[in-house]
């Protein structure tokens, strides 16, 4: 169980990116995390995977308050290109996490290539990143989070930069990781259609300073389907109630911006 | 390169200059081609590219490891930045008759200037190269669980390798300068500055300084073109990214 606890985090030159921020996320949920720019998406991912030390509040795991970074945790960063190395082959990138897990090269080569070949690039473990899609090397990514075997999975705007039909498939690749159990996801988007469709939750966050502004149930039926999934009037009814939030909690922060000017 | 060649081999053939000042190119090439077969001069030869050697080597040791010191720890960086700004400037050439007396003209006062001139290309390119580094992947690997030190020797080491390579190069060309240099300047001892500066000491002897200079030259282009050759091998990754082919 992840707990986050009243978390604050105010930037060095002042400015308040998030504001006493609860939330409790059960084992093995997805919770989807959308909100307008500007709203701390990133700071509280940040906060969480413990590259940024919260300036209050903390992070509790399983019980445990988190100091740093913490154990099990995997991210996988929207910026594929950047976050893979690209003097490693593909395999070679997904097997170095697991050095951590004091695995022999043998155990590390081989875990590698069953994530991989869990994302559909069996194929792919000679090859270098560069050599890829941006679909693939994003495949890449969670193929090298999955072989970690995380307990805390986060995803930061993971498909963000690529194209509606990769997009498409990359969900669907996180739903059997959710389906498959045992890990918790954290997965912020600005896409409102793809937090209800991945999601157990969504939260959305309002801005200046990010706040939680709702909390919602996602009450759809398993499994989940491109094309039925997003015309049940339940799907529709969420994601316009999601838009409207995100929408409204985009004008709060115009308005408080348009005051204080 | 061909109309100087042509150049030179008329002048000389015309006797339009003394031939004992510029001989014609082709009976320079002839004599650079014999030294190939002169056992000493092949010694000496080979005592040049010793001296090469060993002092870029240890240029490399010395600079690749102090400048991932400093250019990860800022408060090092800081602590000696005057040091550093003060022994830079001074050119290297200047550093020879000083090093000739504290270390004799033998081969360690070679490999001495060689490592001093050729630490400074390696040194900057490293702490270059260290400041290039995407912090993108160094969060990744911290997400991870890994410390500092992994993620310098993991990340931070090898996105530098390129420009550190670089450094190299340009290292390895200084350190040649600074080999034959500094025989030619001291002009005792053996190595291929010593045959250059022996050549030019006797009559007759402008065909030996520019057979020597002819082969001064082609070890600068052989060791610029191997050190080329093997950087687009070992980082295809550095050009094709860059070539952006993704």
């Amino acid at each position: 169980m992840l707990e986050i606890q009243n978390l604050t985090h105010t930037y060095a030159d002042g400015h308040t990116a998030i504001k006493d921020i609860n939330l409790t996320v059960q084992d093995g949920q997805l919770v989807s995390i959308v909100g307008p720019s500007g709203c701390g998406k990133s700071t509280l991912l940040r906060c969480i995977a413990g590259l940024i030390r919260p300036a209050e509040g903390r992070i509790v795991l399983d019980g445990t308050p988190a100091d740093g970074v913490p154990d099990n945790l995997a991210v996988v960063f929207q910026d594929y290109s950047r976050s893979l190395f690209p003097w490693l082959t593909v395999r070679d990138n997904v097997a170095l996490p697991l050095k951590q897990r004091g695995m022999s090269k043998a155990q590390r080569r081989e875990a590698a290539m069953e994530a991989l070949e869990s994302v559909g690039l069996a194929d792919a473990g000679s090859k270098y990143p560069w050599q890829l899609s941006g679909g693939m090397q994003q495949r890449v990514s969670i193929a090298r989070a999955l072989a970690y075997r995380p307990s805390l999975l986060l995803m930061d705007e993971p498909f963000g930069s690529l194209d509606a039909q990769t997009r498409e498939d990359l969900e669907d690749l996180t739903l059997k990781v959710r389906g498959d159990g045992g890990m918790t996801i954290l997965l912020v988007t600005h896409d409102i259609d793809e937090s209800v469709y991945v999601g157990d939750r969504v939260v959305v966050l309002g801005a200046s300073p990010g706040h939680v502004r709702a909390d919602l149930t996602v009450d759809l039926p398993e499994p989940r389907d491109q094309i039925s999934t997003r015309e049940l009037p339940e799907f529709v009814r969420l994601r316009a109630e999601v838009g409207r939030l995100v929408r409204g909690a985009g004008e709060t922060a115009e308005q408080a911006a348009t005051a204080a000017t | 390169m061909a109309a100087l060649f042509a150049a030179s081999e008329l002048l000389g053939r015309a006797e339009i200059v003394d031939r004992s000042y510029l001989p014609p190119a082709s009976s320079v090439v002839t004599r650079a081609i014999e030294l190939a077969g002169d056992t000493l001069f092949l010694q000496y030869l080979a005592d040049t590219m010793t001296a090469w050697a060993v002092g870029l080597g240890l240029a490399i040791a010395v600079a690749v490891p102090l400048g991932l010191l400093l250019g990860s720890v800022p408060a090092v960086n800081a602590a000696t930045r005057a040091i550093v700004e003060f022994l830079r400037p001074i050119p290297s050439v200047a550093l020879i008759p000083l090093a000739g007396l504290l270390l004799g003209s033998g081969t360690e006062m070679k490999v001495a200037l060689i490592v001093y001139a050729s630490t400074w290309p390696i040194l900057f390119n490293t702490m270059y190269g260290l400041a290039e580094v995407d912090p993108a992947g160094k969060d990744t690997l911290r997400v991870f669980g890994f410390g500092r030190l992994e993620i310098l020797l993991r990340v931070s080491l090898p996105s530098a390798a390129p420009f550190i390579a670089t450094g190299i190069r340009l290292a390895a060309a200084i350190a040649l300068i600074l080999a034959v240099g500094t025989e030619i300047i001291s002009g005792f001892g053996e190595g291929l500055g010593i045959f250059i500066a022996q050549a030019y000491s006797v009559p007759d002897g402008a065909r030996d300084v520019l057979a020597g200079t002819v082969w001064a030259g082609t070890l600068g282009l052989v060791i610029d073109a191997a050190l080329g050759g093997a950087q687009r091998r070992m980082f295809h990754w550095h050009h094709a990214r860059q070539g952006g082919t993704t």
